[in-house]
């Protein structure tokens, strides 16, 4: 090796002719593309690139030349030296992104494997759909108001027009309290939430929709349970007339049931409504083709109980109105069998998740 | 109410209209339509009458048979002017006419007719029963006819389709408790003609009712005229006790469901049907002394038709002669004075009762009769005459008997005073307008006398037959219904503020989402539990869930009273479940429980205005009181096994971890503290404390109750009172620090008793403020740290709000935690 002071020597400056340079740009660029790997190219970095690289010793002995000639000489080392170089840089490029891609390759995995490790819980689709029709209430400007399973009598029937011998009474099929004559039943209805509501806040206007569970001597079998849930509204107001309920309960049943949705009336007979009628819904998705499903009762509110209630007929009229809400989960869902709803078997509330 | 459309045919005119038209017809007028029956749906072919020439009982079977020659028509006959059929019914022997199926027939149910040889004769034919036919459930017999009995101009050969009615259609009605004369032929006409729009011919019309006389058919007596405000009575003699009924009456009866017995009491029966009068035929001869009606005295008894001897209240009415009581007034009639096979002085009452008192004897009695059903629900007082005279009339013509000239009429009816109607008080109520001439003219359509009692006021008198009607507004309902409940316009009402949930509603959705996002299902049982599930749960007996709400008539004997803690159908789920072969099972339930204590008797109040304050308040704090409660149930894997790993077996922490996810969902601070209350296994119960109270417990439950229940070993429960939770705070914001934290670990020996939550909290008190977190990380038992006892690791973290602690600041803090564990806990620093 020659030092700067070293006495020149035509064969080691040999090393910086063109040619050689050239051939070690070529060289360099061969070894980069044959290096397979990453390891591979470093080495070949070492040898092309390194300290004992072609291109660093022809650096070194730029200072034996004359001056005129070092110019010369040191601009062909640079230019060799930048491309060996960006031949490198563009060779580790490329096997950078083929390593990160085997990388990424090998670490796939299946992703279809089931991760059920937190199981997943569900609501009971009548308690959903309670939620569901207290936010409809709610939206159209009512409150939901709730009362006692176990109700007084007086609340379930008297108040409601429903005097001790009417023969509407016995056709309810009340559960009594032990002792009968103790004036306690489990509620029939969600009526008596109505008489509450009106004998608590005593001024109108009223709107409320009362959901809650009631209560029939029916055995369970596929279409009766002793135990059902019915969701109600009331509207006591100045100027109430039939066409608003059935504003309401047509809005009611779109919201449900979808834009199609109509209501039909039947004349019919309840103690605390008169006039009254049973409606049924004009439900177009149904099962077997579109068709009217008997849904509930309503009517205006008797002003016998009103005056139970302690609100001036004279002044006030209203609405009042009920349906059953497993009979919707019935036909909106295709839920046939009543006792899947008490019974509690989980495949039945899973199926429906956490709305509906 | 069944019947059938030929007898509605003649009061109006159906001629032509399907029995489709009917159905929407009876529906407008606002009765239901429950089923509408065609009794020869499914009867085809020759089926004819036939007459029987001769009925040869053959000999060496093992049951009676007979070999018939029948005369079934020239038409249908075999060359020796009859055919043989071959029947097992012992009535064939001495029946004269038939109903004979001839090969080709097929009856209901697909059975087709063929000859066939049989008993070693050729059957060419089959001679049928009534229930053969589907027309009854009759199978003692063949249907056998009298010459008698058949319409003019039927005989041999006759189709007999028309004469058993098979070609009628008949209408099963559920009629609502307001309409009382719809229990009979003559209201369902006069509705269907009123919704089909033709004229009706009143049944009653057809009758002329004669005067009362001086001479009266037997003395009677009405003590409690308020009780029965008309009795009317009529009387026959020289009936013939055998005369058949006739067939036409017969065929009505059957298709109403009512059961052929004599002339005498069909006649009854059958107009009761046509005309809603519901009537008692007595043996006049049986009857000793005048009748007399009145209240049951003490300690009377009655024997009813039915052969059931009976005591009755002072507030029965009672039919009595000499004797005592001979009948259960408007209910049922008595065994002593009863039509028997040799009556032939018929004594027919036809009365008015009181509705409240006869439902009142029906409910007592348990009695629930035809005639109870419609005096309750109202009968038209004008028919007890015209019933009365029709039965004379039916008695003389089919039962060859005289009628008596004497008229007993005792009429006590009050005046009735018409119904003031505000002339604009439809239209208000509806939200239509009816023009006054159109509420008049509808009212007058139900039979109402309408005068006008100046500009704004209609005075209105219902008719007879519609005691219902009693206010204004239900004849507001009558103006409604007739011009349509499809011209109500649909208008929503004016938007009223609401003020959305309330927070107790909020939170109770809020909770049930959040146990099932925690992976719970929900379950809605029923809440009526047997008294053995206390004993179960091993409950002491002062055990405040043992004093239960008990039903008067539960649906099961087994399960009389109301829960008063939500697990007992959570785990009767949860088994359920199990049994179906679903093994890892968390459940939640959210609902009222029942306490008995302080509830009930109920005040009765009255309805003619609103109870004062104190009455209600009295009436409120009758009813029991109600908590809603929260309870969850696991069993099984909490943690499923899978290709991740091994399961993990539900426990006594999950139970109590649900509830803190309810705390967290209400937005309340829980704590739990070691708690002993059955049903829970007492080294794995905690109690959830709120406020300092109380509110729940969870864990896992007692193994005894878990064997008692047949549930797998370790299932855990929770349950907490949802109503005892204090409103949620309005939640503050924390100081978020920018600055970093410090953080120290400390491990610290205790006794093993010693809760783990005790020993944070030490800590958390003597730590002081800098402390932000403590979080416990590690529990260790084993000989590193002595025997009975366990090292409890907590990661501290501390932070200031306004600077970088310094190490000095946060060991001073730590240790100032320790002492305070060590001063109340006895801890010690793990070497």
């Amino acid at each position: 090796m020659s030092g700067p002071n070293d006495p020149y020597d035509p064969k080691q400056v040999a090393l910086l002719s063109a040619e050689a340079l050239g051939d070690a740009t070529l060289n360099a660029e061969k070894a980069f593309a044959d290096a397979a790997s990453l390891d591979a190219l470093r080495e070949a970095k070492t040898a092309h690139l390194g300290d004992r690289a072609p291109v660093s010793l022809a650096r070194r002995e730029l200072g034996a030349l004359p001056p005129q000639a070092r110019a010369d000489a040191g601009r062909r080392v640079n230019e060799a030296r930048k491309a060996i170089q960006a031949a490198y840089d563009a060779r580790e490029l490329i096997l950078i992104a083929e390593r990160d891609e085997r990388v990424l390759r090998d670490e796939a995995v299946d992703v279809t494997l089931p991760f059920d490790r937190r199981p997943r819980g569900a609501r009971h689709p009548v308690a959903a759909m309670f939620d569901r029709v207290s936010d409809l209430f709610i939206g159209m400007g009512y409150e939901i108001a709730e009362g006692p399973e176990i109700e007084a009598e007086w609340l379930n029937f008297d108040a409601l027009n429903i005097a001790p011998d009417h023969p509407a009474r016995s056709m309810m099929d009340t559960f009594f309290v032990e002792p009968p004559e103790g004036g306690l039943v489990l509620r029939t209805h969600t009526s008596p939430v109505q008489a509450r509501t009106m004998l608590d806040r005593r001024e109108p206007p009223i709107y409320i929709a009362a959901p809650g569970r009631v209560f029939r001597t029916d055995e369970l079998d596929a279409t009766h349970t002793p135990v059902f849930s019915q969701v109600e509204g009331l509207v006591i107001d100045k100027g109430i007339t039939m066409a608003h309920l059935r504003g309401t309960l047509d809005h009611f049943s779109k919201a449900m049931f979808g834009p199609e949705a109509v209501t039909r009336w039947r004349p019919s007979y309840f103690p605390f409504t008169e006039p009254s009628a049973e409606f049924d819904v004009w439900f177009p998705q149904a099962k077997g083709g579109p068709r009217w499903i008997e849904w509930g009762g309503c009517g205006m509110v008797n002003p016998r109980v009103l005056v139970a209630c302690g609100i001036d007929p004279d002044v006030y009229t209203g609405f009042a109105f009920g349906m059953g809400l497993e009979r919707a989960l019935q036909f909106r869902h295709e839920a046939t069998d009543m006792r899947d709803m008490v019974e509690g078997d989980v495949r039945f509330s899973t199926a429906f998740g956490m709305e509906i | 109410m069944r019947v059938a459309v030929s007898w509605l045919g003649e009061y109006l005119d159906l001629s032509g209209r399907s029995a489709e038209e009917i159905d929407t017809a009876f529906v407008r007028a606002g009765l239901e339509v429950e089923a509408v029956h065609r009794p020869g749906e499914g009867v085809s072919g020759p089926l004819v009458i036939g007459r029987v020439l001769s009925a040869e009982e053959l000999t060496g079977f093992k049951k009676p048979i007979w070999y018939c020659r029948v005369d079934v028509g020239p038409d249908h006959n075999d060359e020796s002017g009859s055919r043989g059929i071959v029947c097992g019914a012992p009535n064939v022997a001495t029946a004269e006419y038939v109903v004979a199926s001839l090969p080709g027939a097929v009856l209901p149910g697909g059975f087709a007719i063929a000859a066939r040889k049989t008993y070693g004769q050729v059957s060419d034919g089959m001679i049928c029963s009534g229930r053969e036919l589907g027309i009854s459930d009759d199978h003692s017999g063949i249907i056998a006819l009298s010459a008698a009995e058949l319409p003019a101009g039927v005989g041999p050969g006759s189709d007999a389709v028309p004469v058993l009615g098979l070609d009628d259609v008949i209408f099963e009605l559920a009629i609502t408790p307001d309409r009382g004369y719809c229990f009979s032929v003559r209201g369902l006409a006069r509705e269907l003609a009123s919704s089909l729009d033709v004229p009706f011919r009143d049944p009653a019309s057809l009758v002329t009712v004669p005067a009362a006389s001086g001479e009266v058919p037997h003395p009677v007596v009405v003590e409690d005229t308020a009780g029965c405000d008309r009795f009317y009575a009529r009387a026959v003699r020289g009936l013939n006790p055998a005369a058949p009924s006739p067939l036409w009456m017969k065929r009505r009866l059957q298709a109403a469901g009512v059961r052929s017995i004599s002339l005498a009491v069909d006649v009854t029966n059958y107009l009761m049907l046509e005309l809603g009068q519901p009537m008692h035929a007595f043996d006049r001869s049986r009857v000793t002394g005048p009748i007399v009606v009145r209240r049951a005295r003490p300690g009377e008894r009655v024997t009813t038709l039915d052969g059931a001897d009976r005591a009755v209240s002072t507030e029965d009415l009672l039919i009595t002669d000499d004797t005592g009581p001979i009948g259960l007034a408007a209910v049922m009639g008595g065994e002593t004075t009863e039509i028997g096979p040799d009556t032939t002085e018929v004594l027919i009452e036809a009365a008015h009762w009181d509705p409240v008192t006869v439902a009142r004897t029906a409910r007592r009695q348990k009695l629930p009769s035809e005639a109870s059903k419609r005096f309750e629900r109202g009968v038209d007082p004008e028919m007890t005459a015209v019933a009365a005279e029709a039965a004379v009339r039916l008695l003389v013509e089919y039962g060859g008997a005289v009628a008596e000239p004497g008229v007993l009429d005792l009429d006590a009816r009050a005046a009735v005073e018409p119904i003031r109607l505000p002339v604009g008080l439809a239209s208000r109520v509806v939200g239509v307008e009816y023009p006054r001439s159109v509420v008049e003219r509808r009212l007058r359509d139900v039979g109402c006398t309408v005068t006008t009692a100046g500009e704004d006021e209609l005075w209105v008198l219902p008719a007879s037959w519609r005691p219902d009607l009693t206010d204004p507004i239900d004849l507001v309902e009558e103006v409604a219904r007739l011009e349509g409940y499809d011209n109500i316009p649909s208008i929503l009402p004016p938007t009223p503020s609401s003020s959305g949930l309330t927070d107790d509603q909020r939170r109770r959705r809020t909770v049930a989402r959040a146990l099932a996002e925690a992976g719970f299902v929900e379950v809605l049982s029923y809440p009526f539990v047997s008294p053995s599930i206390h004993d179960a749960f091993g409950l002491e007996a002062d055990d405040p869930r043992r004093s239960a709400v008990r039903l008067a008539n539960p649906l099961s004997d087994a399960e009389p009273e109301m829960r008063t803690s939500l697990l007992p159908g959570l785990l009767k789920a949860a088994q359920r479940n199990i049994g179906r072969g679903q093994r890892d099972v968390a459940l939640y339930e959210l609902g009222l429980v029942f306490s008995a204590s302080g509830a009930g008797p109920a005040p009765r109040l009255g309805v003619d205005r609103r109870p004062t304050d104190e009455e209600l308040a009295a009436l409120y704090a009758a009813v029991p009181s109600q908590p809603r409660h929260v309870a969850v149930v696991l069993s099984g894997d909490r943690d499923p096994a899978g290709w991740w790993g091994p399961g993990r077996a539900a426990s006594w922490a999950d139970a109590i971890e649900s509830a803190r996810v309810v705390a967290a969902a209400a937005g309340i601070e829980l704590s739990v503290r070691r708690g002993d209350l059955a049903p829970w296994h007492p080294g794995r119960c905690a109690e959830l404390v709120v406020d300092g109270r109380v509110v729940g417990h969870a864990g896992e439950l007692h193994p005894r109750v878990v064997t008692a229940l047949e549930l797998p070993a370790r299932t855990a429960a929770m349950e907490l009172d949802l109503s005892a939770l204090p409103a949620p705070r309005i939640a503050t914001a924390p100081v978020i620090s920018p600055f970093p934290p410090a953080l120290l670990d400390v491990a610290l020996v205790v006794d093993e008793s010693v809760p783990s939550a005790e020993v944070e909290k030490a800590l958390v008190e003597g730590a002081g403020e800098l402390l932000e977190s403590v979080r416990l990380f590690d529990v260790y038992t084993g000989a590193q740290v002595g025997e009975g006892r366990k090292s409890l690791a907590f990661a501290l973290t501390f932070r200031a709000s306004d600077r970088t602690l310094t190490v000095e600041e946060a060991t001073t803090s730590r240790d100032a935690a320790i002492t305070q564990a060590t001063k109340t806990h006895g801890a010690s620093l793990r070497a």
